[in-house]
């Protein structure tokens, strides 16, 4: 790979005024020009239906492919707690500047201020949007919007509907969505998985995917292409994500020339119900909000066995609020999630296998009314009872942290466009915004704010500069060549005809990850992942069975195909964490950390977004973009 | 425990299915349901067979993905759950399991027990949204919203779209579906001023892609994993009679 100087085109000028300057220079096309165009969109959650329907209320002609049947299914449904927006609703002092502080400082100072300003000040609008779609947020008595507390932070800002915000913002914009399908702007292909990338010139004019229905490879070209594809959680096989959330849109852009940033960055969400047996398929997330009125602890004794209720007050330790008495609960995921780690480590987890920790309700439903518990976390209580078979009002909620939420992602400039000219990715599939850790409630609002009102000018000022040629090019060689090979590596793949099923191999490369590029890393372990990999990678290529044909609808071989790019991503992500010798945000190195076992930063030599090139014949190659902190100042996260 | 499992197996929207037994012993009653079928899959990729293909993703009861027919109740025994919700305790030993795809004339069978959804789109995107351009949006807080019903409109926006009310409908109606789109923006201010066409457009899309008629059995209401109630099937039908009224009167 070529050595470049990357360059995240942060305007200049004032970081307050920067973004409604910098759009007010971006260039303008009017619906008649804007017709001329097509954008292709690859995913329909939050992020890529709100930017579909916002491009083609400007105009454009928008063709968007999901790989499920409709953009209701999208991952982003099962978001619980809330969103983010600095309205100060409360008058407890928010503002956009705090809202932005604090995620920066969330983020443990590895992301890049320009950026973040922008999200805090983008937030207010994004509320305004989604009510006047009909979005029905909690309200007080009084008519007006509620808020609640997250993790991290002392303002209350967080805006929700019961355990199902996610659900009703995606809602929101899968209707703003329909309306443009409605008009004949959208044009819908559900159950279509992008397979790879097509670049004629150096610029992404196009993709190649697949019918999930009959198998049929396509190609399909465009001005301009915008991955909104979520997070890459699955390659740790159990994480809190859908299942069929994947890398392989990013990956295939990387094997293009697109850089991968902070690969290792992943969050370890600390309220998850914990792992219960061997054909466990996924993990479920019970929503940081619970952390509003539950009390984390476990028993002051090592190997307890006694039942929840029969361990006195007094041999207790809520180990959160005894460390961080300022945040107690409410400190930063990170920062829970290692903690209780530790004390399931020391011996006093609890339940069956030991891993797990309480999550106490007792206290707020004393206090506060079982009502009220009931009206504000209802859906999770019943969740957590049917999955369990537990109450949590009479017993404590037992969890434990699980992989939920991949700050990495496609490097992006400010414009949200990678290093391929004319791909521009948003939502969880970019890396921009949430640094080495990501504050609760703040991936849909980033979502939302780049798919609303970020993308829509920095594409269209993109557009304003190429000709519209590219709405029908397929014949074009790139895209012939591009078929061929996608067909070959399916090919390939249905040729095995080996013994293992892509599960087992899956599981196995989870365990990996989540040993050696968990929770704590280690250089040992990293190197000990790098070298076992690729006999994944072998074991793969060389014994994997997929059943049936790939001229039908065949399950297996969409997990097939995502499974190979995992296993690639993971060689990546340990070589990520092994560069980074620091402790930041999630990314916990045993060997930096303070006495107090606090993460310790350097920012001396690490204060810079790792941004991988692609190597097909080894060692990734590492670009370095400087972060520039000129607003605010360098600290060592606290919060005691 | 053991079980005893016959499910439908249909290669295509092209060819005839039919119902396959299958055994599968020793399984711990705490697994999910769709767990249960991972095994019996796993199983069947190791003997050289087909899996069962069936549709599934977030597997918390939210994303509408998942649902089929378990001893002919969609999505299974259990009450407002979804079959990714159920576990397998819900079950006795030696049960026999019957799982066969929602029927219905607008959900064609895709493979085994995945169908084609899509009417559910095409009904929403026909109206079921507030036009507004993003951008075009004033001060949230500008008009209050009485809690009562913003807590309403919130119940019936939690549809997550499975299709499970048109498969326990002996006449494969939507009704249940469509009004909780109706009612969710009837009930706010926002969706007050497209509220007459809107209800026109749904119903007319639901009658066109060959939806049946709604004969209020109530069998919707009663398998709807999100208990979405029978108020909206009334609440739709005020506000056709209501739309259809002033336009009647209009015309004059
Ligand atoms: C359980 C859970 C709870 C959460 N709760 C919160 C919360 O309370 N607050 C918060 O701020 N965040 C929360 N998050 C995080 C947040 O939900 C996600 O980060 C966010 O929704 C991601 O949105 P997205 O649009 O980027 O991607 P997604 O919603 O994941 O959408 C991805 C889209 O891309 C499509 N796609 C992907 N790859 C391909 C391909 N190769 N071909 C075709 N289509 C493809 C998919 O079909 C889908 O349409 C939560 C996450 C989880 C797991
Ligand atoms: S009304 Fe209920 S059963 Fe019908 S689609 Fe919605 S959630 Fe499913
Ligand atoms: S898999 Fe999402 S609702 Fe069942």
């Amino acid at each position: 790979m070529k050595d470049f100087i990357l360059n995240a085109k942060s305007p200049n000028g004032d970081l307050h005024t920067k973004w409604e300057d910098y759009k007010k220079t971006l260039n303008h096309l009017s619906p008649e020009e804007a017709n001329k165009y097509k954008v292709i969109i690859i995913g329909t959650g939050l992020a890529g239906a709100s930017a579909a329907a916002t491009l083609a209320e400007k105009g454009f002609n928008i063709h968007a492919f999901s790989y499920h049947e409709s953009p209701r299914r999208a991952h982003s449904i099962a978001a619980q707690g809330g969103i983010n927006a600095a309205k100060n609703y409360k008058k407890d002092g928010d503002s956009v500047m705090r809202l932005f502080y604090d995620t920066i400082k969330g983020g443990d100072f590895r992301s890049r201020e320009d950026n973040v300003y922008r999200l805090a000040e983008l937030s207010a609008n994004i509320i305004d949007q989604c009510v006047a779609q009909g979005v029905p947020f909690a309200r007080e008595y009084g008519g007006l919007l509620d808020n609640r507390s997250f993790g991290g932070v002392q303002v209350s800002r967080t805006f929700y509907a019961r355990g199902q915000t996610g659900q009703q913002l995606l809602l929101g914009a899968y209707s703003a969505l329909s309306r443009q399908t409605n008009a004949k702007k959208v044009k819908f292909y559900p159950r279509h998985d992008m397979l790879d990338i097509v670049t004629v010139d150096g610029k992404a004019k196009g993709v190649i995917t697949r019918n999930l229905l009959d198998g049929k490879i396509e190609a399909h070209s465009a001005d301009v292409v915008i991955l909104a594809t979520g997070g890459y959680s699955n390659v740790y096989y159990l994480s809190t994500n859908a299942m069929a959330s994947n890398v392989t849109a990013n990956w295939r852009a990387h094997k293009k020339g697109a850089l991968f940033a902070n690969p290792s960055f992943t969050q370890i969400h600390p309220t998850c119900i914990p792992v219960k047996n061997d054909f466990q398929s996924k993990l479920t997330l019970m929503s940081e909000s619970l952390r509003n009125d539950g009390r984390v602890w476990v028993p002051k004794k090592k190997n307890d066995t006694r039942k929840a209720s029969d361990i006195p007050e007094e041999e207790r330790d809520y180990y959160l609020e005894r460390i961080y008495p300022a945040f107690g609960n409410l400190v930063p995921r990170d920062v829970a999630s290692r903690r209780a780690k530790e004390v399931c480590d020391n011996g006093q987890g609890v339940g069956n296998t030991g891993i797990a920790v309480y999550l106490d309700f007792k206290k707020a439903i004393q206090e506060k009314g079982k009502d009220y518990i009931k009206e504000k976390y209802g859906n999770l209580f019943d969740m957590y009872q049917n999955i369990t078979d537990e109450n949590p009002y009479k017993t404590p909620m037992k969890i434990y942290p699980a992989v939920h939420y991949t700050m990495g992602g496609l490097w992006v400039d400010y414009n949200l466009m990678t290093t391929i000219p004319g791909l521009f990715s948003i939502g969880e599939s970019n890396f921009s915004d949430h640094g080495a850790n990501r504050l609760g409630a703040s991936a849909l609002m980033q979502g939302l704010a780049d798919g609303y009102f970020i993308s829509p000018h920095t594409v269209m000022d993109y557009l304003a500069k190429e000709k519209p040629n590219f709405s029908n090019k397929t014949e074009q060689k790139e895209f012939l060549d591009a078929v061929k090979e996608t067909e070959k590596d399916i090919e390939q793949i249905m040729s095995i005809k080996g013994e293992l099923v892509v599960d087992e191999v899956h599981r196995e490369l989870g365990k990996i990850v989540w040993d050696k590029v968990g929770m704590a890393r280690n250089k040992e372990g990293l190197e000990n992942a790098i070298s076992s990999i690729p006999k994944i990678k072998e074991k793969f290529w060389k014994n994997v069975s997929i059943p049936g044909s790939d001229k039908d609808m065949n399950q297996e071989l969409e997990k097939a195909l995502r499974l190979k790019d995992f296993i690639e991503l993971a060689e990546l992500m340990a070589y990520d964490a092994l560069d980074r010798n620091e402790s930041c945000g999630g990314h916990f190195r045993e060997e930096y950390q303070t006495k107090e076992n606090e993460a310790e930063r350097n920012d001396t030599d690490f204060k810079y977004v790792a941004a991988w090139g692609y190597n097909k014949d080894g060692k990734p190659h590492l670009f370095k973009e400087d972060l520039k902190y000129n607003n605010v100042k360098l600290k060592t996260r606290s919060y005691k | 425990m053991n079980i005893n499992l016959k499910i439908w197996r249909q290669k295509s929207n092209k060819t005839e299915g039919k119902l396959h037994k299958y055994r599968l012993e020793n399984v711990d009653p705490n697994i999910s349901f769709l767990e249960m079928l991972d095994i019996l899959n796993n199983k069947l990729i190791k003997e050289q067979q087909d899996p069962v293909a069936f549709d599934h993703d977030c597997r918390e009861g939210i994303c509408g993905s998942c649902g089929f027919m378990i001893n002919g109740r969609p999505h299974g025994p259990q009450k407002a759950t979804t079959v990714c919700q159920l576990h397998m305790r819900s079950f006795n030993d030696e049960d026999d399991i019957l799982l066969e795809p929602f029927r219905a004339k607008s959900f064609g069978v895709i493979k085994d027990l995945s169908v084609d959804r899509q009417s559910f789109d095409r009904i929403i995107s026909s109206a079921g949204f507030v036009s507004v351009n993003t951008g075009e949006a004033g001060e949230a807080n500008q008009i209050p919203i009485d809690k009562s019903n913003a807590d309403e409109a919130f119940l019936s926006a939690a549809c997550i779209g499975c299709g499970a009310c048109v498969a326990a409908c002996k006449n494969s109606s939507a009704m249940l579906f469509t009004s909780a789109k109706v009612s969710h923006l009837a009930l706010l201010p926002q969706g007050e001023k497209e509220k007459k066409e809107r209800v026109n457009k749904m119903v007319a899309t639901m009658d066109a892609e060959g939806f049946g008629a709604c004969t209020n059995t109530g069998a919707c209401s009663a398998e709807c994993p999100k208990e979405i109630g029978q108020t909206n099937i009334a609440r739709l039908n005020r506000e056709f009679i209501k739309a259809q009224a002033s336009n009647l009167f209009e015309k004059k």
